[in-house]
């Protein structure tokens, strides 16, 4: 290859763009300027605002509409992290506390959410979400550039001593904890699986917690733990649920997306399943005894309040069973045992009455 | 099949059309295959009820639109270009890297090591150091298959893949565990490293820092060490022919070494201006190893090959799709699409352009009255 | 605590392995078919992406799981007849092209799912146990051997037959002549493109069969399901030296060994961030073992070389 002949190829490379560009450049008045910001449509909100300069005010006026920005790890419908995240900002929407609503969903590259997160700071929206842990160092970052822009960061419980970052986090170990003391309780074998992605963050707060759960239930479970060191690898979390049932295992759970492939298998083999992050009974209403479910809107109307109200940040919010922000819903469909359902909600009870601690 | 459609057009355009496009030739086809793609493109945008011309608007002016867009297009080419230099060093000599991840990731952990060592050095001493670092990690990661290549026979494809999935584990594994941000929730990075790290930010207003400047230096001691250099000779005859470089008393298995070292040597520095030039200046591994390395390691196959394996074209064609990367941000936020789309378009791209390159040399060809050959070196 | 040294523990640990390894296997197979043609394939991992949406989705949408694997063919297939058409009649660069097709496959597989299936619902995959009846009386021999789902057979049923396909075949014969030499072939009268075609063709099929085997054998669908997978198989490939024996090996040595650590960890032999570590296990046999054995066999000549009359 030539590297004229390539050179060339950049220069039609690039006169295509432009000419593509020219040819939907009516529809802005705009110079060619860096900010196509204002014309961003939001598919999440019924009725799009009108389109807005991008304020410049410390805080929003009362009737200006209320802008959320959304910046997350994964897909919207994961029926996991960023669903529930998802999910908890539309109810927000729906009961008309954010007028607006921009996702940038998928961004796994952490260099790539940082500029989404500073390209929606300065498009003006008011709150700005990085909903996932690892967005923390860069927000660290961006937020002091973007002073009259409120941030939220999760989960995390760190808010950097800014004024404009708060920070959110769930105790994904408590519901672990009645998972566990209810899997105790089911098992016949006496002895439990968990596939897990990586030891780190709410997949081991949850493992965790279910592994002191089901021993302080019954000392003689024993409790084995995989983590197979992927999030992604479903195929490698099905052989993992395998080799649990190999080794006698009658009841499984796991933490992160790659689950799916875990309950497959326990599905075909009949083995009950405890799930979290979601309601994961609509992956087998057969098996799924119960899942731990987050409702970030429970955190999230707090901080569009406080924002509205004009304080940007400086506050963590840590979301438990007493507080709604924790929710443990078991599978109507199956027939759970009465004395099992009470224990629960005993457990439950203990735990925010702190007479049961989960160890963490 | 190619040949009829050849001497079709030439008999029906006719050879002063011919003379008359002739500086256009070049252009056309790959144009034509651009086109085509954004074409594709544009109906996967459409059928997720977005506007492809506002879609593409938003790409175009993401990518080129401004000081700012044009900066954060560099910023997205800087490990295209360190990783396509290090691309044309390797496939020169014959060998084929596919170890760019791994060779990254190696060069970012010993350089965020250096920099934790040794958080107090003044920065002038300190970067330097660092991106020194990264290129030794790098170097290593790529001299092992290197050496097994040269040395045990094993095919440098076969190892740099299984390179790449054992430098992911390692990362994750010294983030589960000793370079952990130590903190109430355990994410896979280390702390914000030492501030004398940081690459500067280059006056002018935007977010450029000195880790385009890094990719510039190495590209052209790429350029020089591929074409001005003894050593780049030799790299460069092994490549064409192995067996008579051997024969020529030239040690073959020395220069694959050297090369496949030299290769992730770049990717190494890639690593490094990765972790410091970062906005959050920590190495994170939250994620698994892609996100962190924005499969620069595979994209800069691309763009080195794209710029004729030529370290100073590669810096062009990786800016190229450093603004495709780029642009693709601001389309997914303005149009409000999945990421998916803008990976699945950036294939799309790709695959259209490769495809169009012998076709436009044909029709180049047909242009200039085949008076000039290619030649086929 | 520690069972791992049980004899149905471990028989249960290489089965395991055996399955881990059928994907690999499938689209190594394929994509050594290809390389003995002349034409490497990188985008083996987006063919297989593909597949196994296809097949995920046919099978979600009819119920039906042997329409969903013939879907999976189908379009393995067709990806196949688009790869033919970019390297061997446009004559593109292979390693470049390769990567656009998995930048495509995955891209484009994420966003199918997210706009036709939006959150991961499983299907009744192709769960048949041929053998299932023999697996009970032959004891736990018995249990390893018959006990697996029939793509699993048709996966190891694929090495002999490759193996005919390339060294006892007149197509066989072709397809090695030009990956070697195609202007020899040429002068032959054998119609290099032509057998490149098909060569990619039968590759691209069993990448989509691999792909379609994963999402069928695990019942679901997700971004980026196959994690890799492709980028291995390719790997496998050298690592088998272009030769099914060889690639079978290289997929069981691969398959076993992660199946293995999955069970130490069960067994609580090794467990926290060591696990980590342990993961790293089947990439470096890999490459410990190629180096013990040592074998110099070199590539097919033409490999990624487009075929020109006068070049």
């Amino acid at each position: 290859m030539k590297p004229r002949l390539v050179f060339r190829l950049f220069l039609a490379l690039l006169a295509v763009f432009s000419l593509a560009v020219a040819g939907c450049g009516n529809d802005d008045d705009a110079p060619s300027g860096p900010a196509p910001a204002t014309e961003a449509p939001a598919p999440a909100t019924e009725a799009p605002a009108p389109t807005e300069a991008p304020t410049e005010a410390p805080a929003p006026e009362p009737e200006e509409p209320f802008r959320v920005a959304v910046v997350a790890p994964s897909a919207s419908n994961d029926l996991a992290f960023t669903q529930s995240m998802y999910d908890a900002v539309n109810s927000l929407v729906a009961s008309g506390q954010i007028a607006e609503f921009a996702i940038t969903d998928g961004t796994f590259i952490v260099e790539d959410a940082a500029a989404a997160i500073r390209g929606y700071a300065d498009e003006g929206y008011h709150l700005v979400i990085a909903h996932g842990s690892q967005y923390g160092g860069p927000l660290e970052e961006i937020a002091p550039d973007f002073p009259d822009v409120s941030f939220a960061w999760g989960t995390a419980v760190d808010t950097f001593g800014l004024p404009n970052v708060y920070s959110y986090s769930v105790r994904s170990d408590l519901g672990g904890y009645v998972n566990g003391v209810v899997a105790a309780q089911l098992t016949e074998s006496n002895v439990i699986g968990v596939v897990g992605p990586i030891e780190v963050g709410d997949a081991k707060l949850y493992v965790d917690g279910f592994a002191a759960g089901a021993t302080a239930q019954n000392p003689d479970v024993e409790v084995n733990i995989v983590y197979t060191g992927s999030f992604a690898d479903v195929a490698l979390a099905a052989e993992a649920a395998q080799s649990h049932i190999s080794a006698g295992a009658d009841v499984l759970t796991g933490s992160a997306q790659m689950v799916v492939g875990a309950t497959g298998v326990a599905q075909e083999n009949g083995v009950l399943w405890f799930g979290t992050q979601a309601n994961q009974t609509a992956l087998g209403e057969d098996i799924v005894v119960a899942s731990q479910v987050y409702r970030w809107e429970v955190v999230l109307s707090k901080v569009v309040d406080q924002v509205k109200a004009g304080t940007l940040g400086g506050e963590t919010f840590i979301m438990t069973f007493e507080d709604g922000g924790l929710d443990i819903q078991f599978n109507d469909v199956m027939d759970i045992p009465a004395d099992v359902l009470a224990s629960a909600q005993a457990t439950i009870d203990g735990l925010s009455d702190g007479s049961i601690s989960t160890g963490q | 099949m190619l040949k009829m459609t050849d001497n079709q057009q030439r008999s029906s355009v006719g050879s002063d059309t011919g003379r008359l496009l002739r500086p256009f030739a070049g252009l056309v086809v790959p144009a034509a295959a651009v086109i085509a793609a954004l074409a594709v493109g544009a109906i996967l945008l459409g059928v997720f009820g977005a506007n492809p011309l506002t879609g593409y608007r938003a790409l175009f002016t993401g990518a080129f639109g401004g000081p700012d867009e044009l900066a954060a297009t560099a910023l997205k080419s800087i490990p295209l270009m360190l990783v396509g230099v290090g691309i044309c060093i390797a496939f020169r000599t014959g060998v084929i890297n596919i170890g760019g991840e791994g060779q990254i990731i190696m060069g970012a952990i010993l350089a965020t090591l250096v920099a934790l060592a040794i958080p107090d050095v003044p920065r002038p001493i300190l970067v330097p150091l660092v991106m020194i670092a990264g290129g030794v990690g790098g170097g290593i990661w790529g001299a092992i298959p290197g050496a097994l290549k040269a040395y045990s026979g094993v095919n440098e494809i076969l190892s740099t893949i299984m390179m790449n999935i054992i430098a992911g584990f390692f990362m994750s594994f010294l983030l589960e565990d000793w370079l952990i941000e130590p903190g109430a929730i355990r994410i896979q990075q280390t702390k914000r490293l030492s501030y004398n790290a940081d690459l500067p930010i280059l006056p002018g207003g935007t977010r450029l820092h000195l880790g385009i400047v890094v990719a510039l230096i190495v590209a052209i001691l790429g350029y020089l060490l591929l074409f001005r250099s003894g050593l780049g000779l030799r790299l460069r005859a092994v490549g064409h022919n192995p067996h008579a470089s051997r024969s020529a008393g030239m040690k073959v298995e020395l220069s694959i070494t050297q090369a496949l070292a030299f290769s992730g040597a770049c990717a190494g520095i890639a690593g490094a201006v990765l972790v410091f030039g970062s906005e959050s200046h920590r190495l994170i591994g939250e994620g698994g190893p892609l996100a962190f390395t924005q499969s620069a390691g595979f994209n800069g196959i691309v763009t080195a090959l794209f710029g004729g394996l030529h370290p100073l074209f590669t810096v062009l064609s990786s800016y190229l799709f450093g603004g495709m990367l780029a642009g693709g941000i601001s389309l997914q936020r303005v149009v409000q699409v999945p990421q998916a789309l803008v990976i699945a378009l950036n294939g799309v791209v790709v695959v259209f352009v490769v495809g169009s390159l012998k076709l436009r040399a044909r029709v180049q060809r047909w242009a200039e009255g085949d008076i000039q050959m290619e030649d086929r070196a | 605590m520690n069972d791992f040294f049980t004899v149905s523990i471990i028989i249960a640990t290489l089965a395991s392995g055996i399955r881990l390894a059928v994907p690999f296997l499938l689209a190594a197979l394929g994509e050594a078919v290809g390389q003995r043609a002349g034409v490497l394939n990188l985008g083996v991992e987006g063919v297989m992406l593909i597949g196994a949406f296809a097949a995920y989705y046919t099978a979600l949408e009819t119920g039906s799981a042997s329409f969903g694997l013939l879907m999976g063919l189908v379009v393995g297939a067709a990806m196949g007849l688009i790869y033919a058409f970019i390297t061997v009649v446009m004559h593109a660069e292979q390693g470049i092209s390769g990567i656009g097709i998995y930048l495509f496959g995955l891209g484009f597989t994420d966003l199918l799912f997210q706009k036709q299936v939006g959150t991961p619902r499983p299907i009744s995959g192709l769960q048949t146990k041929p053998f299932d009846w023999l697996a009970n009386d032959t004891g736990r021999a018995g249990e390893l051997l018959f006990s697996h789902t029939v793509l699993t057979y048709v996966a190891f049923l694929l090495v002999p037959v490759v193996y005919w396909l390339i060294t006892r075949t007149t197509f066989g014969l072709n397809v090695r002549a030009v990956g070697e030499n195609p202007q020899a072939a040429d002068t032959l009268g054998v119609s290099v493109n032509g057998i490149r075609t098909a060569a990619i063709i039968i590759g691209n099929t069993m990448a989509g069969l691999a792909g379609a085997a994963l999402a069928l054998e695990i019942g679901i669908f997700q971004q980026n399901l196959t994690a890799g997978r492709g980028f291995i198989a390719i790997a496998l490939v050298y690592f088998g030296a272009w030769r099914p024996v060889g690639v079978m090996t290289g997929s069981l040595l691969f398959g076993i060994v992660s199946a293995t650590v999955l069970q130490l960890q069960v067994q609580d032999v090794i467990s926290g961030s060591v696990s980590s570590i342990a993961n790293m296990a089947p990439a470096v046999l890999t490459v410990i073992v190629l180096v013990v054995v040592s074998r110099r066999i070199g590539q097919p000549a033409a490999l990624t070389r487009p075929f020109t009359r006068d070049g």
